[in-house]
């Protein structure tokens, strides 16, 4: 039996039908075309579903989607601002922290959460945030270069 | 695809009543970190899944003059950011904080993990070193279990079908009392324990007056340990009292082999982390 499911979205109101054993991370991608999550183990191990539900970073693949009724959900699409990428995304790419790609919504999502939670995070405290988001790829040291100038950046309000 | 049916009470009366009504396979669902996993693996199996956290006490914590209230599904992240818990109780916070990752925590819940009842639960050793008491609901009323009662083996607890965990409660530790939990995983975090101790202790005079040891991830249960309490009340906790303590757990210790460790060095780790966690309680009772 579907289930008629109403959330905000990155700020916008929005309503679909799914069957009580889907997960958000399958909504997000198969039903509303936000497939800028994605999918990696669909266990909750590589946090590449990163997303935020109520402001808090979850992996969507271990939230069913029934439960996003009345909830607000944050992703990847609404890192930027409609012409502008955000700091973060933007030292991403300066610091080319990301190689094929798979985990960077997710890695960017947390970034994000990390530095509203910890604005001046150390080194090894991002390390230990971030230790949800497997990264095949760059070896995690341009990621946390990125991290930590991303923090830079935010706390000088450029 | 199977028949399934998802309700979300608004409060524990119905909750208490879907649970009555509902036949069959039933699930309450908190934060869905293990459920999530294995109703994916029996997809074809029918279920109703009855999620609590649309209840506020579920999620809530309440510290009253006697004691904590947790709410069972109160997630993990929600808890460690609670700085006047983690003044009372930071070995119980330092458990909930050794869970997964950062996105974990902001779904799993320290009722959740009581209630999977793995042996390797991490916020299970440090609820028995506070002598936490599970207030457990069914139609029948309500009962109160030990919490080194409700995990009954591996997978298994006390709860009937119709029963739910809806609140725990851990005293508010005497004057110099502290606790600490420590677990032993091949890497730094993100890992199951291979082994962990819960110690709580109350110092009086430098000396400790008394003590809890709980064991984990070592016995298809969380064990208190009595006999590694007795080594260390009456003493200032020296190197012969830890070192005793320490056998104590280790001789305590029935863990298997497995790819995570073999039954030998489960057995001796368990004591090291005995020994180490009881001398953080210590200070930490100590300083407070």
């Amino acid at each position: 039996m579907k289930t008629h499911v109403t959330t905000r979205i990155n700020d916008e109101t929005v309503e679909f039908l799914c069957e009580p054993q889907q997960t958000l991370l399958h909504v997000l991608r198969n039903e509303l075309g936000l497939t800028g999550t994605k999918e990696g183990c669909g266990s909750g191990d590589c946090g590449a579903c990163s997303v935020t539900v109520n402001d808090r970073l979850v992996c969507s693949c271990l939230v069913l989607a029934v439960e996003a009724d009345g909830a607000k959900i944050g992703t990847i699409e609404g890192v930027a601002s409609s012409d502008k990428l955000h700091v973060i995304q933007e030292k991403y790419l300066e610091h080319a922290a990301l190689q094929c790609g798979i985990c960077t919504p997710g890695l960017i999502v947390s970034t994000k959460a990390l530095l509203e939670e910890n604005p001046n995070p150390t080194e090894a405290e991002a390390r230990y945030f971030l230790a949800g988001n497997l990264c095949r790829c760059t070896g995690y040291d341009k990621i946390i270069k990125a991290v930590m100038d991303s923090a830079k950046s935010l706390n000088q309000g450029a | 695809m199977a028949e399934m049916i998802y309700q979300s009470p608004k409060s524990i009366e119905e909750a208490v009543n879907l649970l009555a009504a509902s036949s069959g396979s039933v699930n309450i669902l908190a934060g869905g970190t293990d459920l999530i996993i294995q109703m994916q693996a029996n997809i074809d199996e029918p279920r109703v899944i009855i999620d609590v956290k649309k209840i506020a006490e579920m999620t809530q914590a309440e510290l009253t003059e006697d004691a904590l209230l947790l709410g069972p599904s109160m997630c993990c992240a929600a808890l460690t950011a609670r700085e006047d818990i983690k003044a009372l109780f930071p070995g119980l916070v330092e458990s909930a904080y050794l869970i997964g990752s950062s996105q974990v925590q902001g779904r799993a819940s320290v009722g959740g993990n009581l209630c999977n009842s793995s042996p390797a639960a991490d916020t299970v050793p440090a609820l028995i070193a506070l002598n936490a008491m599970c207030q457990i609901l069914g139609p029948g009323g309500e009962r109160t279990v030990k919490a080194e009662d409700f995990v009954t083996g591996v997978g298994r607890n006390c709860l009937a079908e119709d029963e739910f965990l809806r609140c725990i409660e851990i005293p508010r530790p005497e004057p110099n009392t502290a606790d600490a939990y420590l677990r032993f995983i091949p890497r730094t975090e993100m890992d199951i324990a291979v082994a962990g101790a819960a110690v709580s202790v109350t110092v009086k005079d430098g000396i400790c007056s008394s003590a809890r040891v709980v064991i984990g991830a070592v016995a298809p249960t969380a064990l208190l340990v009595p006999e590694a309490a007795a080594c260390l009340i009456g003493t200032d906790l020296g190197t012969a009292d830890l070192s005793a303590a320490a056998a104590a757990a280790t001789a305590a210790a029935t863990p298997i082999t497995d790819r995570r460790g073999t039954v030998e060095f489960r057995k001796h780790i368990v004591g090291v982390l005995t020994k180490r966690a009881a001398s953080i309680a210590f200070q930490r009772a100590k300083e407070n």
